[in-house]
């Protein structure tokens, strides 16, 4: 019995691109993977973020020890839009924890965490010392790494020189309808809770892949989505964005949205040492005394000074003052680095979407 | 307008429901308002609290907490602001009688923080409903009925369970589940004697219990700091919960959708500042009630701020100054703000203490009203971790959540699990062990599975050491990350915890340093918040605590050890860091000062056992370790501690073994010819009766295995002696039973001192007013000592000096006589900060604790001359019982401690500062009326003159049939009542219940009845029908003389500096 079990978990190796190595046990799918290795602090909702497409090639390290408690929750579909998850599969290269729970329990779930994992081939780690990998990559900056099984022989893969959002943007367009204002939504690696807040707001949405020639729609509002990646590899989209700001048609960045806006405006991105990738941030709005708790997941942000004339920084972050947001002085352009749609995460922020409805 | 100076209400006594949390919250108030240059008043007669220490707020009234003496300080202090906010329930109602009476306005006094209006649409059920229909958000099905009938009426509407609440209840106080018609008629009428208005709602039978603890201010921020769920479903008051924190069973939409409720219902109701909400959630659908919000710092808002580092107090007290969260730093990062939800990187248990044995026929069962007097909070990376770490710090003998040497056994396990008790943790481990299923065991308890796998892991990690013959370095490394013991694994292979111990340094397994930093290592910590993991790499901390001073904590509030030595810790600290020498905080209770991470160097939040303390003093290479500050705890582990190879700074270990062995201290009284009361260790009831023959009767008992009800009695004749014996108890060679003399009407005497190198440095003798037979803590104390000849005091003086020379006493202790005719016997002597320091050193104003620290480092300190003799005022402090809160529980006095807290008031004489003392513990005045059932014969006659005295004032008379014909015959007119056994409409109980009478004095014929006799009826229904009782001849009488001379709603109103 005993012997079976460790099989079951053999013990891997994670191994940091300057050389630490931290040694821990595998369960989810038996296979080595590289990716860039970034922490999340999130206490809840890893279903919603293993599964959010601006992930796609990172190795996450969640600081909360105790993962997979509640089990999760099937894939469901209601009004033609999916449920629980915020996309069709996991999207994480792998993921690394202190524990995870074997069995589970909540009236909603159907997977054991591990089975979860098993099902989409994504590997884990368990019983890696997740504070301590936490800290060299909070003093070291995020970093390149790979999971290790055996002797296999793997390379690093960095994701930032990568498109990656050519491999989570969807293959076809999509239409929901639901009112008579229509939304452009590009889908850069689009949560679906983004879909979800927009329906809530009786618009329908008209979703189409990242480098969709928009040209041939009609719409009354565009949103572009989050996504993953660094945004400046993006230069077809930045001009295609560029476009609709000539045009003036009512426009909503979040997150990857965001940055592209920002450069498309004639903005400069820079990367964060170490990202923001928690559901805490506190931000604040810049010429008020409002703050709020907002979910956040990215490594890039947007140069608050090179903002070019008429765009105003919006919000800012209150840990370490990046821009968390911009709008345009007169036009009706706005854009946040936060998720206002959540999931994982407070909704506080909710009300950007109906700023920006108000304006289309 | 800007606030120059604030009134801080305090919680008064520490009571069930009402602990030391406020004692936190109310000095991190104080500590914020004093940064901002403000003047700050407390009113708060506990005299054992660290907020009315003297380098606190400016100035500190030991008054009754009353609209009478608030008004009064009121008008002689005329602060421009108030603070409800930080005193619990006691200072909330205070606050809402002050404004109802017009006081705070007639005196122009601003309520800051939390309005008086959002206060009342908290705390009256149907104006919190309606508030939640206007945002509708979701409430138990609910109704407030004013009568018996209606209530049943509206239970039979919303269907069977229903439970039954008061609004203002302290923890729940009077409230309960009933099933069925009847049980709503019983349970009805009694709330209805607390409270003119009852709420009868829906029971959500196996709903998940969680918490939020919400922060908001002025500029509508807010921010949710912490949530907690209880393991313990509803029906089970979150004070008699086992809590974790943050959620474990949650997901993000169920975690989320709680919190925007919580959200828009605090802004909804304007709250700012800081407030808890309380959430029933559906373990089946989407679906959840809110349960009740508190407009105030709580219970658990101080276990959230220790949990998370997020000093929710403080930030309170500057958001009530109009402060925004955004311009508050946070003070664990010191680089990021107070605007942040905190994330967590472990997990914390909460485990509450119970005393329930100490009471003589209390139920036992745990439900909607709150019984606990104490808790710890465990951390740890793991459930497993943390929940055994928590076992061991309740300190009730188990040695984790299994595997310990103390068995915790049930015979009916399915009533163990069904009828949630204290112990129904061990009943859980126990039907895992045997085998049963999960589902079984959630279908009793409702308790999440999750929770339940989690301790099956580790029931199933003691079968796996069990058939292991061999240690392997995995197996043991696998052990300790599941919160095994040294000890446990020990007693799993029948060896010494040191050959685990040993067998961890060979494979180099150790605990390591983890950091509470409010951000999951994010940011880095500046402060020294730790506690220690096996679940971990690596040591995340700088070492820079070499030569620093470790100071063991008291662990959890109990019985018998309370927030004074929380006081006597803090002190040491502060004098160490005074002296320029870094201090280190071990203690695991997150109702205390002492566990904020500012009152130390660095803070190990870690249990209080010889394994944790040796690893902590060995990684910071600490120079010593006190145990003399924290209590009994840190006393017992003095040698155990030593052995290992741990310094012990002041009085050695040796002495302190000296003091605590019965027969080396007896020999060492013999060898000074110091008198003490005859005693012997017995091992069988033969013996046992021949010693009580031999010396007289009555004698005391203290066995040493306890099987139930209280640990030691008095015996006044071989038949009870036998009775005692042979059901409570078990002697034998192993358990051996001392006996000792019992001196009736003997006086007893508390001597506090600090010495150095065997010579006194400064002492206080303090009398108690009560008669031995009381017990110390449960005692009414008076310093200086207003009744005791010269002779004995001297005899006391000779005695110490003597007994300080012989064990070469540095630093505090404390020695319990009694005194008889001038004759003088020792009964304990404790080489420790006794429960009367705080008490002593502030009546004298004299830090004793200052002095006793400085001489424990070896600073040289000069004898300090008795004072009292020139002293112009006296010092009374009186007990708190908590006996509302545990049903069925006698409320007399004896040689078991019963008193949950104290308080003590200063006053010109004795009389005055007595009378203080009484009304601030809850005694009610003016008295016009009496029930009086005065006891023995002698009893009966010795209470006659002070009630002669009594009717000259006006007073009525009730009594009994025995005392009515006695006080008759003798001249005072008395009304006979029937007992309450006579089922009549006059009966002493009925009295009580229709508050005919102001006052009981009931006075026990004998040491401890057993029966549920007419005398506890009639003591229990002053009790449940909050009618202030006696027990006591002697305190009867003082309060008789009292009387004569005092009006006691006119007492001077005075602060502490002012005496």
């Amino acid at each position: 019995m005993i012997k079976n079990k460790q099989s079951a978990h053999p013990t891997v190796k994670l191994i940091l691109k300057d050389g630490h190595i931290f040694e821990g046990k595998l369960f989810g799918a038996k296979r080595s993977v590289a990716g860039e290795v970034v922490f999340n602090t999130g206490m809840v909702g890893y279903p919603e973020t293993l599964t959010d497409p601006s992930y796609k090639g990172q190795i996450l390290v969640f600081t909360y020890p105790l993962i997979g408690n509640y089990g999760v929750p099937q894939l469901e579909e209601t009004d033609d839009i999916f449920q629980n998850w915020e996309s069709e599969k996991i999207q994480v290269q792998a993921l690394i924890v202190s524990e995870y729970s074997e069995k589970y329990s909540h009236w909603n779930s159907i997977f054991s965490f591990d089975n979860w994992l098993k099902k989409f081939d994504v590997p884990g780690i368990y019983g890696i010392d997740t504070r301590e990998l936490t800290k060299i990559l909070r003093e070291h900056g995020t970093m390149l790494g790979k999971i290790v099984v055996g002797n296999d022989k793997v390379e690093y893969y960095n994701p930032d020189v990568d498109n990656l959002i050519s491999k989570v943007t969807p293959q076809k367009v999509e239409e929901y309808k639901n009112g008579k204002k229509r939304i452009l939504l590009i889908d850069c690696g689009c949560k679906f809770n983004i879909i979800r807040k927009l329906l809530d707001k009786n618009v329908s949405v008209l979703r189409v892949p990242y480098d969709y020639d928009i040209e041939k729609e009609n719409f009354d509002g565009v949103v572009l989505s989050n996504g993953p990646g660094n945004p400046v590899v993006y230069k077809q989209l930045i001009e295609s964005v560029k476009k609709i700001i000539k045009k003036q048609v009512p426009t909503l960045g979040i997150c990857m949205g965001h940055q592209i806006l920002s450069l498309a405006a004639g903005g400069k991105t820079y990367k964060l040492k170490y990202g923001h990738r928690s559901q805490n941030q506190p931000v604040k709005t810049v010429d008020s005394n409002k703050c709020y708790i907002t979910s956040q997941n990215h490594s890039f942000a947007v140069e608050t000074k090179s903002l070019p004339r008429g765009w105003q920084p919006w919000f800012e972050n209150l840990n370490d003052y990046s821009n968390e947001g911009m709008r345009h002085e007169r036009l009706p352009f706005l854009s946040v680095q936060f998720h206002p749609e959540a999931t994982p995460g407070p909704i506080d922020t909710d009300f950007i979407f109906d700023e920006f409805i108000n304006k289309v | 307008m800007k606030i120059k100076k604030i009134l801080i209400i305090g919680s008064s006594a520490l009571k069930i429901g009402e602990a030391g949390e406020f004692d936190y919250s109310g000095s991190q108030a104080i500590k914020a308002f004093k940064e901002e240059g403000i003047y700050t008043i407390l009113i708060n007669p506990n005299i054992a609290t660290n907020q009315t220490s003297d380098h606190l707020a400016d100035k500190v009234y030991l008054l009754p907490i009353n609209t009478n003496y608030v008004e009064k300080v009121i008008a002689k202090e005329k602060p421009d602001g108030i603070v409800l906010g930080f005193g619990g329930q006691t200072a909330l109602n205070c606050g809402l009688d002050l404004h109802r009476k017009g006081i705070l306005k007639k005196y122009k006094v601003e309520v800051l923080g939390t309005q008086i209006d959002a206060i009342e649409n908290t705390e009256d059920r149907q104006l919190f409903c309606n508030k939640l229909d206007e945002i509708k958000v979701k409430y138990p099905k609910s109704k407030a009925v004013n009568t018996v009938e209606d209530a049943i009426a509206f239970a039979e509407e919303i269907k069977f369970p229903v439970i039954i609440r008061i609004a203002y209840a302290l923890g729940g106080l009077g409230s309960g589940v009933c099933r069925n018609k009847n049980e709503v008629k019983k349970l009805a009428t009694k709330a209805l004697n607390y409270s003119s208005q009852i709420l009868v709602e829906e029971y959500l039978e196996g709903w998940k219990e969680i918490e939020y603890e919400v922060v908001r201010d002025k500029y509508d921020n807010c921010i949710t700091v912490c949530n907690m769920e209880n393991i313990d479903p509803m029906g089970i008051h979150t004070g008699e919960s086992i809590v974790v924190a943050p959620s474990q069973t949650l997901s993000n939409e169920e975690f989320h959708l709680l919190r925007e409720v919580a959200i828009k219902t605090i802004r909804h109701l304007g709250i700012v500042g800081e407030c808890n909400i309380q959430y029933a959630l559906s373990p089946n659908e989407k679906d959840y009630r809110v349960i009740e919000v508190n407009a105030r710092l709580s219970r658990s808002s101080a276990l959230a701020s220790k949990a998370t580092g997020y000093p929710l107090a403080f930030v309170a007290a500057k958001l009530a100054l109009g402060y925004g969260l955004h311009e508050l730093p946070n003070s664990v990062t010191r680089t990021t703000k107070a605007f942040f939800e905190p994330a967590l990187d472990y997990i914390v248990v909460k485990v509450p203490r119970w005393d329930l044995k100490k009471f003589r026929l209390v139920k036992r069962k745990l439900g909607s009203s709150m019984k606990s007097v104490g808790e710890v909070m465990a951390i740890g990376r793991k459930f497993e971790e943390a929940i055994q770490k928590a076992m061991r710090m309740l300190d009730i003998g188990v040695e984790g959540l299994t595997a310990s040497r103390t068995k915790v056994e049930f015979d009916e396990l399915k009533e163990a699990l069904e009828n949630p008790t204290e112990e129904r943790m061990f009943a859980i481990v126990q039907a895992l062990k045997q085998g049963y299923s999960i589902e079984w065991i959630h279908s009793l308890t409702h308790i999440n599975k999750w929770f339940l796998y989690k301790i099956q892991n580790i029931v199933e990690l003691e079968k796996k050491l069990e058939s292991s013959k061999y240690i392997s370095h995995e197996l043991l490394l696998e052990a300790k990350q599941h919160g095994f013991s040294d000890r446990q694994i020990a007693n799993v292979f029948n060896k010494d915890a040191h050959d685990i111990y040993m067998l961890r340094k060979k494979y180099n397994i150790k605990p390591y340093i983890q950091h509470i930093d409010t951000l999951a290592a994010e940011y880095p910590a500046k402060t020294n918040y730790l506690y220690l993991s096996y679940n971990s790499s690596k040591h995340d901390f700088d070492f820079k605590l070499k030569n620093s001073i470790v100071i063991i904590g008291s662990g959890p509030y109990r019985i018998g050890s309370s927030v004074e030595f929380d006081w006597c810790c803090v002190n040491t600290s502060k004098t160490l860091r005074n002296c320029g020498i870094k201090s280190v905080m071990i203690n695991c209770n997150p109702e205390t000062v002492s566990t904020d991470y500012d009152e130390s160097d660095a803070l190990f939040f870690e249990e209080l056992t010889t394994e944790t303390i040796w690893e902590i003093y060995t990684a910071i290479k600490a120079k010593g370790v006190i145990v003399s500050m924290g209590g009994q705890t840190p006393n017992n582990l003095a040698l155990k501690l030593h052995k290992v190879g741990i310094k012990i700074l002041g009085t050695s270990p040796e002495s302190i073994d000296k003091a605590e062995d019965r027969s080396k201290f007896s020999s060492m009284l013999d060898e000074l010819e110091i008198g003490q009361p005859e005693w012997q260790s017995l091992t069988t009831l033969q013996d046992a009766l021949q010693f009580a023959n031999k010396v007289g009767y009555p004698v005391l008992v203290r066995p040493s295995y306890v099987l139930s009800g209280a640990a030691m009695a008095i015996a006044t004749d071989d038949l009870e002696l036998t009775k005692f014996l042979q059901k409570a108890v078990d002697v034998s060679s192993d358990h051996p039973v001392v006996i000792s003399k019992f001196l009736v009407n003997a006086k007893e005497l508390e001597f506090d001192a600090v010495a150095q190198n065997g010579k006194i440095i400064c002492s206080a003798i303090s009398e108690h007013v009560e008669n031995a037979g009381v017990h110390s803590g449960d005692a009414t104390l008076v310093l200086p000592a207003q009744r005791t000849y010269l002779e004995t005091i001297r005899q006391i003086k000779e005695f110490s000096a003597q007994i300080a020379k012989s064990l070469n006493i540095n630093g505090p202790f404390n020695i319990q006589y009694l005194a008889k005719d001038n004759n003088v016997k020792v009964i304990e002597c404790n080489l420790r900060a006794s429960r009367s320091f705080p008490f002593v050193s502030k009546t004298l104003k004299k830090n004793f604790i200052e002095v006793a620290t400085k001489i424990i480092i070896g600073q040289k300190v000069q004898p300090i001359n008795d004072i009292t003799f020139n002293l112009d005022y006296v010092g009374v402090k009186a007990p708190e019982f908590s006996f509302t809160r545990l049903e069925g529980a006698d409320p007399t006095t004896g040689v078991e401690m019963a008193s949950t807290g104290e308080v003590a008031c200063l006053g010109e004489d004795f009389n005055e500062a007595f009378l203080k003392a009484l009304q601030s513990v809850g005694y009610k005045f003016p008295v016009k009326s009496i029930l009086i059932s005065s006891g023995t014969i002698e009893s009966k006659s010795e209470l006659l003159e002070p009630m002669k005295q009594l009717l000259k004032i006006g007073i009525k008379f009730y009594a009994t049939q025995g005392t009515a014909k006695f006080m008759n015959a003798n001249g005072i007119p008395t009304e006979m009542v029937d007992w309450p056994s006579q089922n009549s409409n006059s009966n002493a109980v009925e009295l009580i219940k229709n508050k005919v009478v102001d006052l009981v004095i009931n006075i026990p014929k004998n040491f401890q009845e057993e029966e549920l006799t007419n005398d506890y009826l009639i003591r229990r229904a002053a009790v449940d029908f909050k009618i202030p009782l006696i027990t006591n001849r002697q305190l009867a009488m003082r309060l008789a003389e009292a009387l004569l001379t005092k009006d006691p709603l006119n007492l001077e109103i005075k602060s502490w500096n002012e005496y």
